[in-house]
């Protein structure tokens, strides 16, 4: 039966959409899983000799159980948004004669395995090899590993039970943020204390008992309480949300393309990548921090362009790149519908337009570093009103690609193919040309006015531009349909 | 009211649809009959431009359809769930198609309640979404918006799949009415003789792309139907 188990999930995996993808995603995904096997290998092998360059006096071990606590309650954090327990997929095989407890143990055991518990295995693997060459006592260090596993699995196990319930999320942010002033303020050094209660996993192989049984009492709990509930009505339904409708009236004033407007606010709001979409765009005003507190680039360097054009235009990129792929479950009666094209189109460049002076006004505070940065951002904004919005709208008429709306943001590349990638050439690398050149040639105040100028140019070509971006539509029209319709592209 | 004329569809080499001449004209209840994979969706697919024709064309009220998109506004269609937005509540549906199609809400309330015995009370007011409503109700609410605007051509690809008992008959006396009264076109395609042969004035059989039957309905047609599917 195990046996069987094993080879659905082989299936499954490699039979996946995701890897039916062009070749363009497939080698960008494999580099970034490379990247970060080889980023979080780095950190496991020079882990200790970091510690111990920091901390010159005290035992690398001792630290790294200090912060162990942190480590655990931030991956339960994580773990929360990120990883669910995946009943639905045991539904084809309930009729199937197998016993439920099998089916159990089969969801709970392939999540042990899952792609999360090995991250921190890429940490502590070369940790420990770098203990032992350096003549830690071996039976210490690898019961102290098996520890480690033990406590992966057993967070992988807990973030089930706490998953039942928003509650323990709330919880668990409050304990961690009373931790973190406990320690702050020297009241009670929780590090310290809980530090040395994992060096002591450490000093006493004997102890590795306590992390096996914390997993396996997880396991259990959450096996007993699954078992009793695969059924149809119970774990293996589907939630639905209940329905909280709004008309929207304010959008009325924008005309006649209110219909689509309010659709589209409905879109973001009411699905989950969309709405995802949204918080990282706002976060995304923060980018900026990283490079005008770096003290390599002037405040002048063409790179606060490419930071201006990105902070101003994140929910352009983030939105716009996947327009029209966004309807594209309904497409088809989009285009047989009484909607004309060129309305739809305008709507889109609305909603972005909105998103960019919101962008901007959020990006004011950077006048703390000087008023180049306000007046680089303010060009960006101007220049991705007028030129970029139009680019990304004509970059759209390539996307083929069918999006579920429902599937979470997170690492999904459902959607993406080549446009995607050429399209941030235009987008930064013009821009940036520009300023490049005025500022080298003329001077800094020359080239904001020549990103402006251009923004303004664009904004008065705008009608003939959309017409013509409606004419690529219309033309490309049977092909999105078609694209659209298949699921697993 | 629709003409089509020398109209194929190819696919590689594959012809899945051919029809040489067929004319529907004004107020007709039309239905589509075949097997799996006789063209019945490629036709109605080309009558609302979501594919192109290989050769020939469709005109629908002399505009020729996959020229120009004024047939748009005459023109409603249901074809499959896919033309339904799943993230909108089906009042909010109702509503958005409604403006599209140039009515307010008062409008598009009035024309709804008529459906109110259609919904059996599992469409509106239940704060769902579209997307969790089970595939029957889904249907039904494709099938009402796809009555909204006074259309003069209605598309309804397998109207009856999907429906219980109960609506399947109300459905019928809906579309015989149509016909009949407000000189609607309807247009529909079933697996299922007995209904199509109870809603139609006019059925076409297809076959592997071809038109095989052309029947004004009377009383005798349907046994005329299974003796040609029995083969």
């Amino acid at each position: 039966m195990f046996k069987r188990f094993v080879s659905l999930q082989w299936k499954s995996f490699f039979r996946s959409s995701s890897f039916g993808k062009g070749m363009a995603v497939r080698i960008l995904m494999l580099f970034f899983a490379l990247y970060m096997m080889v980023s979080l290998i780095g950190l496991g092998a020079g882990l200790f000799f970091a510690l111990q360059k920091v901390f010159p006096n005290v035992d690398p071990m001792l630290k790294v159980s200090e912060f162990l606590i942190y480590w655990v309650l931030i991956e339960l954090f994580f773990r929360y948004f990120m990883q669910k327990l995946p009943v639905m997929d045991v539904k084809p095989l309930l009729m199937l004669p197998i016993k439920k407890n099998d089916i159990a143990h089969y969801i709970l055991g392939r999540s042990g395995v899952s792609f999360y518990n090995a991250l921190a295995l890429f940490v502590f693997v070369p940790f420990t090899l770098v203990l032992l060459a350096k003549g830690y006592p071996p039976l210490n260090v690898i019961a102290w590993l098996f520890s480690m596993c033990c406590i992966v699995l057993f967070i992988n196990y807990l973030n089930f039970i706490i998953n039942k319930s928003d509650k323990v999320l709330i919880g668990l942010a409050i304990l961690m943020a009373g931790l973190y002033a406990l320690e702050h303020f020297g009241i009670f050094s929780v590090s310290e204390f809980m530090g040395g209660l994992f060096y002591r996993l450490y000093q006493n192989p004997l102890l590795v008992v306590v992390p096996l049984f914390l997993a396996v009492g997880c396991y259990y709990i959450n096996y007993s309480f699954l078992r009793d509930r695969i059924f149809l009505d119970a774990s293996l339904q589907k939630k639905s949300k209940v329905a909280e409708t709004s008309d929207l009236a304010w959008t009325k004033r924008f005309g006649s393309i209110a219909p689509y407007l309010q659709l589209d606010l409905k879109l973001i709001w009411r699905n989950k990548r969309t709405k995802m979409q949204v918080f990282m765009s706002l976060a995304m005003i923060f980018y900026g921090l990283i490079f005008y507190s770096m003290d390599d680039f002037g405040p002048r360097s063409p790179m606060m362009v490419f930071v201006g054009i990105f902070m101003t235009g994140i929910f352009l990129m983030n939105f716009g790149q996947f327009i029209p792929a966004w309807d594209s479950e309904y497409y088809s009666m989009m285009m047989a519908q009484n909607i004309p094209l060129r309305d739809y189109l305008e709507s889109k460049a609305g909603l972005i337009t909105v998103s960019i002076v919101v962008m901007f006004l959020l990006s004011v505070p950077y006048v703390y570093y000087g008023w180049q940065a306000l007046w680089i951002n303010f060009s960006c904004a101007v220049y991705n009103l007028g030129v970029n919005i139009p680019v990304i709208l004509f970059f759209g008429s390539m996307n083929k690609k069918r999006i579920d709306l429902t599937k979470s943001a997170i690492g999904n590349m459902q959607g993406t193919g080549a446009a995607q990638f050429l399209v941030g050439i235009p987008l930064f690398g013009a821009p940036m040309i520009i300023y490049g050149l005025f500022v080298v040639f003329i001077s800094f105040e020359a080239a904001m006015i020549a990103l402006t100028v251009a923004g303004i140019i664009g904004f008065a070509f705008r009608k003939q531009l959309l017409d013509s971006i409606t004419e690529v539509y219309r033309k490309k029209k049977y092909g999105m349909i078609a694209g659209f319709k298949e699921k697993n592209s | 009211m629709i003409v089509a004329q020398n109209l194929t569809k190819k696919y590689g080499r594959q012809i899945v649809l051919n029809i040489e001449n067929l004319e529907i004209p004004k107020g007709q209840s039309f239905g589509l009959v075949g097997n799996n994979g006789s063209g019945k969706t490629t036709f109605f697919s080309l009558l609302l431009d979501l594919i192109q024709p290989t050769t020939g064309h469709i005109t629908s009220n002399g505009i020729q359809i996959d020229k120009s998109e004024a047939w748009k506004p005459f023109t409603s269609s249901f074809i499959d769930e896919t033309f339904l937005i799943g993230y909108l509540t089906p009042e909010e549906y109702f509503y958005f198609i409604g403006e599209l199609r140039g009515r307010n809400k008062a409008d598009v309330d009035t024309l709804l309640s008529n459906f109110q015995d259609f919904f059996h009370g599992e469409i509106l007011g239940q704060r769902k979404y579209l997307r969790d409503l089970s595939k029957g109700n889904q249907k039904k609410a494709g099938i009402v918006a796809s009555f909204i605007g006074n259309p003069e051509v209605v598309i309804l690809d397998e109207p009856f799949a999907n429906l219980d008992p109960t609506t399947q008959i109300r459905l019928k006396g809906i579309i015989k009415d149509l016909a009949a009264k407000q000189e609607v076109t309807v247009l529909v395609s079933s697996h299922d003789l007995i209904h199509v042969t109870e809603v139609c004035e006019r059925i076409v059989v297809l076959n592997k792309g071809e038109i095989v039957r052309d029947i004004q309905t009377s009383t005798e047609t349907l046994r005329e139907l299974e003796s040609f599917f029995a083969g």
